[in-house]
């Protein structure tokens, strides 16, 4: 089609979405009926005059479009569920329908080509529907055992060129389930680790605990590269985060061209920013002073202003947190508290963080009780416990001394006699 | 089309083996099919991260579309000589349709954009929620926008300090504890507050987010500044037989989640009852009939997790709000604070618009840059937060615990005669 024509068809499916405000509900909006023209938008746009042709504020397309029939018409209406096996669930209506949905995990971090292959799927099996969870796993939906058998055969022959599976079954009941996790060293700027990576060596190494349901509970595993915490890392069973060891440097001869630095300042939770004046060339220049030893490495500075720059290969590393969840089942939700305060960055394996991961899984798996999380079983047990039953060198970087750190104070004399206490 | 140059990248092919899809399989293939130099540009530049183990890609650089405030994060790399087809490589927040179900057209359709138009490389999804298209050149950014509305009639996501985009558990689309109509609200609001979501005029971002029941599935409590957790007011339905299917073992416990350990028979006062966080459960053995005192039920969600076809959520239902979540930067994580214990909700959900407007309006008078309103609540005390800003009466539930200390707060109209006191007339009650 020429580009006219199509304009003038996309002018035609504009006005149908405008009489009823997007709001496809029966019918998918027929724009997507429309294949991809790739040369109109360079026709719809003119930087000249921008605000020509163009769309703003319309959000995302109306969720009922995109919702399976049977979904649509049991909407609200399901009454029960249960999990046929790991991975699998079907679902009951109050209708008599039922649905089996087969959940399988993935990178995050993927192609255009590897979502195609998730539409084949769907096409095959699905009518087309399709739906990610929050854990970043894919859930296609049948309505028969037939289907599901066939779908489950399928998904378990696709494998990438060295053999990795592409869409792994798991992630229900208690299991580990698909790592929450940010950017790395792929596409972010802050980062003192890497993410893709490091999930990848972890989920290699747990890929039984994804597929089964032998855990005491659920864990939920998580992962950011700093502490911004892209990954809701702080609420997460066994959790990841990056940490930078060295305070930023400072660029005196560009600061105060790339930054403003009242900002970068007032950036610094501890005031550990202060202006100050250098001779450059015999020109002053504007800039700071970091004071070492309040440093807490953050990078609030740093994500501020590029010209404190924070990372560094050997300063960077893993820390690595447990007992958080999120979930108000049994007990409220909890934090995450440090445990290991430091492991070096060890790319592309990642070996000892992932080593260590595995052992506090498989201790906690050998010793909590049934329904109990990770948080939950070391409050039964006392955290001194833990440290001893896991092997976890104590420090006194797991002793608290930021905002609130009285309130993780032992202020009684309820205590385990662990191997911890020396007695001469 | 030039040749393509490849990088040798022993350590990241590592990651190619073991069972875990291999985000470095799935890029090399799409870059040998596609002849994408930006696969193997950014491979490479992985490649000299994990020799490093420091990050290539420089600090942000502001590029977005025309109008809006957010939806783009400019991105450039510092080895513009050895990566030249990733030296801008700028990430797209695309706003995710309510509870992330799609259809193939759709999916088809935008792939076929980003292959024309970025890297071809994606995030299914941010930990926001949003579909992140990971690479693109400032040049495109408009042709994508113009592309997205006019091809798609989607949108794109927040960023920056505006409203991001709200995200919600699949609810009534497929769970059957959904109290309420996670999609649904969602949408309702991503619609009202598109201003909000596009033009940045807030002191730095805020976060909604919807889970359909006190299991929080995507947790709201942990993330969001401003938390709806479905609940029910009245009292948990028991179907009595299906409570004795599950001691006489006919049921599976927790719908099958433990299948794969041999936990013994399923005990009913060991697995539910003296777990129940209040103990207001009761099993009568002689009888075989399970009562609940549900005036002291905390509703955590427990008893009826483990035996969900013969327990169900109450029938009077509707959401706790709760306020002021975040992760650590800057002072601290926080999980949100109740606010509103219980509140039924109506399309088009006024009652939580006006609400949103009284928490906007106050933190953008007096929020600080960089301040989320949870840490603005934590400087100005959750009691004035919810009596001088909210209007709201304070009950024991906003608390865990009342206060330790008697250092209050005591405003001058609380006290008889007010704060103004002759020190002369003290003066002559006691001498000096
Ligand atoms: C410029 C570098 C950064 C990159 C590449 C980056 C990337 C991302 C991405 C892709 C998401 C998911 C977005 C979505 O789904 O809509 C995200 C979410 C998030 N970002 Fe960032 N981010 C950056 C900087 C920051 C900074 C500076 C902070 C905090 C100071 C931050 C805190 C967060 C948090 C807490 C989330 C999770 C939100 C949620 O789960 O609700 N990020 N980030
Ligand atoms: S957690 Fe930090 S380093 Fe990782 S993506 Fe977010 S801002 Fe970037
Ligand atoms: S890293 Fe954090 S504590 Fe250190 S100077 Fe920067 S902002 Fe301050
Ligand atoms: S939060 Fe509750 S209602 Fe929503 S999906 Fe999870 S279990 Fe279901
Ligand atoms: S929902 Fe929780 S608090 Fe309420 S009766 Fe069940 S176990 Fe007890």
């Amino acid at each position: 089609m020429a580009d006219e024509k199509v304009i003038e068809k996309l002018k035609e499916l504009w006005t149908k979405y405008e009489e009823i405000d997007g709001k496809f509900d029966e019918e998918m909006d027929p724009v997507f009926k429309e294949p991809y023209y790739p040369g109109v938008a360079e026709k719809l746009f003119n930087p000249d005059k921008p605000m020509e042709n163009r769309i703003t504020d319309i959000g995302p397309p109306y969720f009922r479009q995109f919702l399976p029939p049977i979904i649509k018409k049991n909407y609200g209406k399901w009454v029960s569920h249960e999990i046929i096996q790991p991975g699998v669930l079907k679902y009951e209506s109050e209708t008599g329908d039922v649905i089996y949905v087969v959940r399988c995990g993935t990178p995050r971090l993927e192609t255009t080509d590897y979502i195609r292959e998730i539409c084949d799927i769907a096409d095959k099996y699905c009518d087309g529907y399709v739906r990610w969870t929050t854990r970043n796993n894919i859930e296609f939906h049948v309505d028969s055992e037939e289907k599901l058998k066939a779908l489950i055969e399928d998904l378990k022959n696709r494998k990438h060129p060295n053999g990795s599976y592409k869409f792994p079954i798991g992630g229900t009941g208690a299991s580990v389930s698909n790592i929450v996790h940010t950017q790395g060293w792929i596409h972010c700027h802050t980062p003192a680790i890497d993410a893709s990576g490091v999930v990848k060596s972890i989920m290699d190494e747990l890929f039984e605990y994804f597929g089964s349901h032998k855990l005491p509970a659920k864990t939920r595993l998580a992962l950011a590269c700093c502490l911004n915490m892209c990954g809701a890392v702080h609420c997460s069973d066994i959790a990841i985060v990056g940490i930078h060891r060295k305070p930023p440097m400072v660029e005196d001869d560009r600061i105060q061209h790339v930054c403003e630095i009242p900002l970068a300042i007032a950036a610094c939770p501890l005031g550990a920013i202060k202006p100050a004046t250098v001779e450059i060339d015999g020109q002053k220049k504007k800039t700071v002073r970091v004071n070492a030893e309040r440093c807490m490495f953050c990078g609030n500075c740093y994500t501020m202003c590029p010209a404190m720059p924070i990372a560094d290969g050997e300063g960077d590393g893993i820390a690595i947190v447990v007992g958080g969840k999120v979930t108000n089942r049994i007990s409220p939700p909890k934090f995450s508290r440090v445990v290991i305060p430091f492991i070096p960055n060890e790319p592309p394996r990642w070996p000892t963080a992932v080593k260590w991961i595995k052992h506090i899984l498989e201790v906690y798996s050998q010793h909590a009780n049934k329904y109990e999380r990770v948080g939950d079983w070391i409050e039964r047990i006392g955290w001194e416990k833990f440290f001893e039953l896991t092997d976890i060198p104590f420090t006194e970087k797991s002793i608290d001394d930021y905002r609130l750190a009285y309130t993780t104070y032992r202020t009684s004399t309820h205590f385990k006699f662990t191997k911890h206490i020396e007695i001469k | 089309m030039s040749e393509i140059k490849k990088h040798d990248t022993p350590m990241v092919d590592q990651l190619k083996s073991g069972p875990w899809p291999s985000f470095v399989d799935d890029i090399y293939s799409y870059g040998e099919k596609h002849k994408k130099q930006c696969a193997f540009d950014l491979m490479g530049q992985l490649e000299l991260s994990y020799k490093h183990k420091e990050t290539h890609w420089k600090h942000g650089g502001i590029v977005g579309v025309f109008g809006y405030g957010g939806g783009v994060i400019g991105r450039y790399s510092d080895q513009q000589e050895k990566f030249p087809s990733i030296w801008a490589f700028h990430t797209i927040r695309v706003h995710h349709p309510a509870g992330k179900w799609y259809h193939t057209a759709a999916l088809r359709k935008l792939c076929d954009m980003w292959d024309h138009r970025g890297s071809g490389f994606v995030n299914f999804h941010g930990s926001t929620g949003d579909m992140v298209l990971l690479g693109t050149t400032t040049e495109q950014l408009e042709p994508v926008f113009f592309d997205l509305t006019h091809q798609f009639h989607w949108d794109l996501g927040g960023s920056g300090s505006n409203l991001r985009s709200p995200a919600c558990c699949m609810g009534k689309s497929r769970c059957e504890w959904a109290l309420f109509d996670t999609q649904e609200i969602d949408y309702e609001l991503t619609m009202h507050f598109q201003d909000e979501l596009h033009r940045p005029a807030f002191p730095y971002k805020f976060k909604f987010k919807f889970s359909g029941c006190p299991l929080d599935c995507v947790a709201a409590i942990a993330r969001a500044d401003l938390s709806f957790i479905g609940t029910w007011i009245d009292e948990i339905q028991i179907d009595q037989e299906a409570v004795k299917a599950y001691v006489n073992g006919e049921l599976k416990p927790n719908a099958g989640a433990f299948s794969d350990r041999d936990w013994g028979p399923f005990d009913i006062k060991k697995e539910v009852i003296d777990l129940c966080p209040t103990k207001c459960m009761h099993w009568d053995e002689k009888e075989q009939k399970l009562y609940i005192n549900n005036k002291d039920c905390v509703r955590c969600m427990h008893c009826i997790a483990v035996m969900p076809k013969a327990l169900k959520p109450g029938k009077d239902r509707g959401v706790s709000i709760l306020i002021g979540a975040k992760s650590v930067i800057l002072e601290g994580a926080q999980l949100s604070t109740l606010l509103i214990p219980f509140m039924r909700l109506e399309p088009p959900y006024d009652d939580v618009k006006e609400l949103v407007y009284k928490i906007w309006d106050y933190w953008m008078e007096v929020g600080k840059n960089r301040e989320r309103v949870g840490e603005l609540i934590q400087r100005i005390g959750l009691n004035r937060f919810i009596v001088d800003v909210m209007g709201m009466k304070p009950i024991p539930q906003h608390v865990r615990i009342p206060r330790n200390d008697p250092y209050i707060f005591w405003r001058e109209e609380e006290v008889p005669g007010g704060w103004k006191r002759d020190i002369k007339e003290f003066r002559k009650r006691h001498p000096a």
